[in-house]
């Protein structure tokens, strides 16, 4: 089977966006009634015409939502480990060019950032950081998902592109699932937001989640960060690559997830702001295009915001977010990577998750299926 | 029609043929009561979804298990070694030798994996678990596990949570022809007609999760689901008419020969 990059060169990009802009209501309302999306009817539920019918395709991705997922919420939490970061991505908190307090956790730091979320009731973190194998090393990794492993139903990882070999290896330690976004799937836009540094290599970035999947990871997280290019382009080659691993790894969850752009300490604003209502209508195709896909949402987003999305086509969110190393622990000296906008805490936000008529549910993995 | 005989199974009788699960529901008072509602007395539980070190877990917590017993499921489990390994860590923290055998290694439709879940179902046995196989609806998976020891046969309605009812019927009436061990249907009934019809057909029993959870009245939900298997359980005690495809006329064309 050819990669997602050879499927991605052999698109006509501009065959597709005017697809997208042409497409008529009539257009969306075949695709509504079919049930099923094809792949060459994918940019329709992306276009203006669609946006035009919101409230049927809100309809539509609950109801889809509900039948698979149920009233259930997953919550999660990330657990910063370094804000190293040899990369100067214009639009992160952790590019390497900024001037902000640096800092990895040692081993023994980052368990303990893990105890206090394991006490808030978690059981399923993420792992993040910057690209800096130098400070977050392969032994590193090693150590701290085996310190955390006796701790979490679920350990994924947020880091950096790697080989094969390298994720096995994570996945034996106690790895089960991976998140690596492409940010934006646009290539020329891509080298714009990525100046010189290992993540301005496109391609590389783009394998790594195929990588991923050969080392038999749970979860496959894909992602395009909102706000830096036409997203209604964006999204569409998002679902498409979600497909496109679904078929491949089909023993594997696809998780997508779709940041907007929040300011960082770089203070980058978006050149591409997307609306809520846009933001809605691309969370409702997505569902429409992969009912079974777990369509993941940060704190961000606003608390009022989140609360609306409960039950429209989101499944997994993350609560109580600090995202500086060590940040859930004492005052710590170190910069982070965006603001968070739902500073609420996880009994806080679990209690809003509950008032909606849902249940939130920090377990939902166990360790016994890896080991 | 089949004749109504008691549900048992590895030698303990139910009085409601009527499974329930525990997953999808709003919230664990919700899933308590509909489950109270609904007057079954076996209830699955995903051993993925619940902390088995954790005395206050929501699910464990929320049901009074001196009313039910308790079937925990592999669910998720995407290999035979996966099945074994969760269902070894269900019997020590559980407190049950009984397992409902999930094996699923496609996370999107669900559909169970008949070559592992048969290889699973051997060695679980071997250990002496009670084994209850998901299947799909596939008369000769059936026989196999049947032959293996399990104690149940579990074919699915339709893909799981899809709520779609009898799409496998003509296959379910096979396994129920020919199955010596209950045959409880398992997966994709959406409406209480469905469940009936499924009795109906001769299943000992049917296990419903999705349709009552997600029903906007988890509750009535139940109770409907319980009412309509109990009258699908008369309709076998009744010796019904059955179809043909002939007319049958009240006032027969050759009653001018009496």
């Amino acid at each position: 089977m050819s990669d997602f990059f050879s499927i991605l060169t052999s698109l006509d990009t501009e065959q597709i966006r005017r697809q997208i802009e042409e497409c008529r209501v009539c257009d969306v309302e075949r695709v509504l009634l079919k049930g099923f999306v094809d792949d060459d009817e994918l940019p329709i539920l992306f276009s203006p015409a669609a946006g035009l019918m919101l409230e049927e395709m809100a309809r539509r991705s609950a109801a889809l939502t509900l039948r698979r997922f149920g009233r259930v919420i997953q919550l999660y939490a990330p657990l910063y480990l370094s804000n190293e970061c040899a990369n100067r991505c214009r639009y992160c908190g952790f590019a390497g060019d900024l001037d902000i307090p640096r800092m990895t956790l040692t081993p023994k730091r980052a368990i303990s950032e893990g105890d206090i979320l394991h006490r808030q009731g978690f059981r399923h973190i993420l792992l993040v950081s910057g690209e800096s194998p130098r400070h977050v090393s392969m032994d590193y990794l090693l150590e701290v998902v085996r310190g955390l492993s006796g701790k979490f139903a679920s350990i994924s990882i947020e880091l950096y592109p790697m080989e094969k070999e390298e994720y096995q290896r994570l996945a034996e330690a106690g790895v089960d699932g991976i998140a690596l976004y492409q940010e934006t799937y646009n290539q020329v836009r891509y080298l714009e937001v990525h100046p010189p540094g290992p993540k301005r290599d496109f391609r590389r970035r783009l394998a790594a989640i195929e990588k991923g999947g050969e080392a038999s990871f749970r979860s496959l997280g894909v992602g395009a960060l909102l706000g830096l290019t036409n997203w209604r382009l964006d999204a569409f080659i998002l679902a498409l690559h979600s497909r496109y691993l679904m078929r491949r790894f089909w023993q594997s969850r696809i998780a997508a997830s779709f940041p907007r752009i929040r300011e960082a300490a770089g203070h980058y604003a978006p050149d591409y702001p997307i609306s809520d209502a846009d933001f809605v209508q691309m969370i409702c195709a997505m569902r429409l295009i992969l009912p079974d896909a777990e369509l993941v949402m940060s704190t961000r987003e606003s608390a009022a915001l989140r609360d609306n999305l409960i039950g429209l086509g989101i499944t997994r969110m993350s609560a109580g977010s600090r995202t500086n190393p060590g940040g859930y622990g004492a005052s710590p000296e170190s910069g982070g990577q965006f603001e968070v906008e739902d500073s609420r805490t996880p009994a806080e936000v679990a209690r809003a998750i509950a008032s909606k008529g849902f249940e939130p549910v920090f377990k939902d993995f166990d360790r016994a299926f890896i080991r | 029609m089949k004749k109504l005989e008691k549900l048992i199974i590895a030698g303990a009788e139910f009085h409601s043929r009527l499974f329930v699960g525990t997953g999808k529901f709003p919230s664990p008072q919700v899933m308590a009561e509909a489950i109270e509602a609904s007057g079954s007395e076996m209830v699955t539980v995903a051993l993925r979804r619940v902390d088995v070190n954790n005395p206050e877990d929501s699910t464990l917590s929320a049901l009074d298990f001196s009313k039910y017993r308790l079937l925990p499921n592999t669910s998720g489990a995407r290999n035979a070694d996966e099945a074994v390994r969760l269902a070894k860590l269900s019997r020590a923290a559980c407190n049950t030798n009984w397992i409902k055998l999930e094996v699923t290694p496609d996370p999107n439709y669900l559909l169970p994996d008949g070559v592992e879940t048969l290889k699973a179902a051997v060695t679980l046995l071997g250990l002496g678990f009670i084994v209850l196989p998901y299947i799909n609806a596939d008369p000769i998976l059936a026989k196999r596990l049947e032959e293996a020891g399990c104690a149940t046969v579990m074919p699915l309605a339709s893909p799981i949570g899809s709520n779609r009812g009898l799409m496998t019927r003509d296959q379910i009436a096979i396994i129920i022809e020919q199955s010596r061990v209950p045959v409880v249907v398992d997966a994709g009934l959406g409406m209480p007609s469905h469940a009936a019809e499924a009795i109906e057909m001769g299943a000992d029993a049917v296990l419903v999760n999705t349709a009552i959870a997600i029903a906007g009245k988890p509750i009535a939900m139940a109770e409907a689901f319980k009412l309509a298997i109990e009258a699908a359980e008369k309709v076998r005690l009744a010796d019904p008419a059955g179809a043909t495809v002939f007319a049958r006329p009240s006032s027969p064309l050759t009653g001018f020969l009496r």
